[in-house]
């Protein structure tokens, strides 16, 4: 039994800051599908206004997570609160202040762009225009395009405008550029960024890193069906104070023997004469190094200092979490 | 003191009015998603009319007439109320199948499930789709019959002929909706559409006159809705036919399939896809 309940806003991860309110929250969320367990207790919490990322391989709950929040699974246990309704009870009108865009859906192909956004703008109370809604999507040069005949990124653009033309609140992005080449997932990245000047809360799923790191505010990481890190891009899973890795081989006529005590001790690897050390604080390891360098007069040509990526980070969190099964 | 009551009436009686407005506004887009759609256009419009015409000339080289109620009927001409029943079903059963499987496949039924839009105004608009492509392709086998067959427009049973071809789709697009809820995936809907209804048009007066099958054939197409519909058209369409030309046993038997294809449609219904 808890002894001391919460009350709205104030569960174990909430992260109140003043002057925010709680879009999304979810406590204790499980999905069981039989004897297997999708989900296994997530607590999630999205304030208004931000891009949150969610990330996680295939098979580790994420679209059964983001599915729940929209409305479309009945959950097995847990609370869940979207814009202020459990989804299971979702109304029309409750539907009419969200957006979906799913991971898969083909378009009308027998309409037209502009006429794909008419029929969905009727589907809501105050709908945005349909042209302001192209422009969104830059798609205000291709109205007339059949549907079915749009490239891959044009369709995601379709689905975007789809799923903005009811003027939401809250916006799912299940994974949007999945299948895209580098020029088209740079357009659809700064797509998205615009989408915060409309003060649109986004709930942006992807498996990639440097998507959520580009896009995101907040990223919560789930992998086999647990939530294995949270928080914002530049210090996920510890990343900022992750010792760096600094890498140089040692010059020509020196020893190792040779070289300042500070950098000596911190040696973590050695792969003939290239030397790996590794440094919290990179500048104790970096200044002696680079001054002994130059007073013997020597150069540290291929000298390289790396800061674990998101997605050395990513991977780490995702291999630990389905380790047993992998490994 | 009444006008916050009326505040909180007005809402629903908006609502009520949308709800006709929107099943409208998804017609005009169903309808002409239907129009671009060139399979859709052939097998609902052009199919029947090839029908028509060639087993008006087949069957026509080899007997002249048909025995049907109240005297006899040239071939040609038994075949404009036969073949429509085949275009009622194209409009409604089977392309109704095929695009709806389509929609939920491909994920535009569960992307229209995102929205505020009603299940029954999604339902209402395609179903209208259908009644009033099965109005026009009846429409074009009575003036291609009186055109070259020297057929003719029925008008004292007209009323009865519009208010089968209604009935006929509506029935149709019931069974349609429950037939969907059985398929699993795209593939099969084309098969199991045309495997289900193909022996039906054979054994119930679509393809072949009745009076020419055994009785067991006759028994056997008397329990399904095709052969009802075929016989409630004839009916109507008939000269020979006294009366106002509904015939309310057929037209009571096609509405109870109707309300069968409903129930199991409301059960089993599925917006989500299936195949995957």
């Amino acid at each position: 039994m808890d002894p001391s309940p919460h009350p709205d806003n104030t569960g174990p991860r909430a992260r109140d800051r003043p002057g925010t309110e709680a879009v999304i929250e979810v406590e204790g969320l499980v999905m069981r599908y039989g004897e297997l367990e999708a989900v296994g207790g997530i607590d999630l919490h999205v304030n208004r206004g931000e891009v949150f990322g969610f990330l996680g391989p295939n098979g580790a709950g994420k679209t059964t997570t983001v599915e729940i929040l929209e409305g479309y699974r009945r959950r097995t246990a847990g609370r869940v609160t979207v814009l202020g309704d459990d989804p299971e009870r979702g109304t029309a009108r409750w539907r009419g202040r969200l957006g979906v865009v799913l991971q898969e859906s083909a378009p009308e192909q027998y309409l037209t762009v502009a006429e794909c956004v008419r029929l969905y703008a009727g589907y809501y109370p105050a709908p945005r225009g349909v042209d302001e809604t192209l422009e969104l999507v830059g798609l205000a040069d291709r109205p007339d395009v059949l549907a079915g005949r749009l490239s891959g990124g044009q369709r995601r653009r379709l689905d975007v405008a789809l799923a903005l033309v009811g003027d939401p609140e809250l916006l799912f992005l299940d994974e949007p550029t999945t299948g895209f080449d580098p020029s088209a997932r740079r357009a659809a990245w700064d797509m998205i960024a615009g989408l915060r000047g409309l003060g649109v809360t986004v709930f942006l799923t992807t498996h990639y890193m440097d998507e959520a790191e580009h896009l995101a505010d907040h990223v919560a990481v789930i992998a086999g069906g647990h939530i294995v890190a949270e928080g914002p891009p530049a210090t996920l899973g510890g990343r900022n104070v992750a010792p760096a890795e600094i890498r140089f081989t040692l010059p020509t006529g020196t020893a190792i023997a040779d070289l300042p005590e500070a950098v000596r001790s911190t040696i973590a690897g050695q792969d003939g004469d290239r030397l790996l050390v590794t440094a919290v604080s990179p500048i104790a390891v970096l200044a002696p190094l680079t001054a002994w360098a130059a007073a013997r007069g020597v150069d540290l040509a291929d000298l390289e200092v790396r800061r674990p990526t998101l997605e050395d980070i990513y991977l780490e969190l995702t291999r630990s979490a389905t380790g047993t099964a992998t490994s | 003191m009444t006008s916050s009551r009326s505040r909180g009436i007005e809402p629903s009686r908006d609502r009520g009015a949308t709800a006709t407005q929107l099943a409208f506004h998804q017609f005009r887009y169903d309808m002409r998603a239907f129009l671009r759609n060139r399979q859709a256009r052939f097998f609902t419009l052009a199919l029947p009319v090839l029908f028509l015409v060639i087993l008006a000339s087949v069957i026509g080289a080899q007997t002249a007439t048909v025995k049907v109620p109240g005297g006899e009927l040239d071939v040609s001409i038994y075949y404009v109320p036969g073949i429509m029943t085949l275009g009622i079903i194209a409009a409604s059963f089977v392309n109704l199948v095929m695009s709806v499987t389509a929609q939920r496949e491909s994920g535009v039924l569960k992307r229209r499930r995102a929205t505020p839009v009603p299940a029954s105004v999604i339902i209402a608009g395609r179903a209208l789709t259908s009644v009033v492509v099965a109005l026009v392709i009846s429409a074009l086998l009575l003036v291609i019959g009186w055109i070259f067959y020297s057929a003719h427009i029925p008008a004292r049973t007209a009323p009865a002929l519009v208010i089968t071809v209604i009935l006929g789709a509506l029935t149709f697009c019931c069974l349609g909706y429950a037939l969907v809820s059985i398929i699993r995936n795209d593939d099969a809907a084309q098969p199991i559409t045309q495997a289900v209804i193909l022996p039906l048009y054979f054994i119930s007066g679509v393809f072949v006159p009745v009076s020419g099958l055994p009785t067991w054939l006759n028994d056997i197409a008397r329990i399904f809705p095709v052969s009802h519909l075929a016989a409630a058209l004839l009916v109507a369409y008939n000269p020979h036919t006294t009366g106002s030309g509904f015939a309310w046993n057929d037209l009571a038997v096609l509405v109870l399939w109707g309300i069968g294809g409903f129930i199991v449609a409301m059960r089993r219904f599925t917006w989500l896809p299936r195949g995957r």
